[in-house]
């Protein structure tokens, strides 16, 4: 499971709503616990440098992961996911996004934008021990409402959102 | 030196967030290091020996692969070693 604050699940379905008709991206820090899954703390929007396809690809520049990386660690966070959006295709992942998934153990946020608005998100979880046997699984999210609010699910608020 | 390891890799240094090995050049550390923490030798290198291609290496601010002698770069104590898995990808053939 992915827990995630109310918050920050907004910013990153707002980030893909800006940047259509190209796909977002960014990095989600917090901390993993075994048993428990990924909590996201924070959210860094990160620059997709594939100018020359951006309506369908994405890269994050190693240079500015190792920026996010250093904050990360200055916070006292890691690394446990990312996100990206799909404008005008399904919340699903897509073969060039598992061909290009490497980091083991974390969370793949994906959102489809249709026409300019955020739609579903949907999040993967990337296991497995090495890069011949990963596999994504479909991961549930739980968003964190305002303190004292509770907490639900994602297809909950999606619902109530309908 | 120094060697920062990216989180899914960590569960091969004892969880380890940064772990210190001698060397006097890239390749040379990255040897010590897959000797130290064996499991990362699959996650790093090819069964062919050679360095995955998702797999960017930083020695200080600079990519190796845009350094003249590449992996063969000289390093000294003070220098730090930064693995970070690229990350990528983008609809197109969607499940």
């Amino acid at each position: 499971m992915l827990r995630i604050d109310y918050a920050d699940y907004v910013a990153l379905r707002a980030h893909g709503e800006e940047t259509y008709p190209h796909e977002c991206c960014g990095v989600l820090l917090g901390k993993s616990e075994a048993g428990v899954g990924n909590s996201v703390r924070a959210l860094v929007r990160a620059g997709n440098t594939r100018t020359d396809s951006a309506h369908n690809r994405y890269n994050i520049a190693p240079v500015e992961l190792i920026r996010i990386q250093r904050q990360a660690r200055e916070q006292g966070l890691d690394i446990v996911g990312f996100y990206h959006s799909h404008p005008d295709h399904p919340a699903q992942w897509s073969t060039t996004d598992f061909a290009e998934a490497h980091w083991l153990g974390c969370s793949y946020v994906i959102t489809s934008v249709e026409k300019g608005k955020a739609k579903v998100t949907n999040s993967f979880l990337l296991m497995g021990t090495e890069e011949d046997n990963k596999k994504f699984h479909d991961e549930s999210i739980e968003i964190n409402m305002a303190a004292g609010a509770g907490n639900v699910s994602q297809e909950n608020l999606q619902e109530s959102k309908a | 030196m120094k060697i920062h390891i990216p989180t899914p890799l960590r569960t091969y240094t004892g969880g380890q967030e940064t772990v210190n090995v001698p060397g006097s050049t890239v390749s040379g550390v990255l040897a010590q290091l897959t000797k130290d923490y064996p499991a990362l030798q699959a996650n790093l290198f090819t069964p062919e020996g050679k360095l995955r291609s998702f797999v960017n290496l930083y020695l200080n601010e600079d990519d190796i692969r845009y350094l003249p002698a590449k992996e063969d770069s000289p390093t000294q104590d003070g220098d730090e070693l930064t693995i970070i898995p690229s990350i990528a990808g983008g609809y197109c053939c969607c499940r």
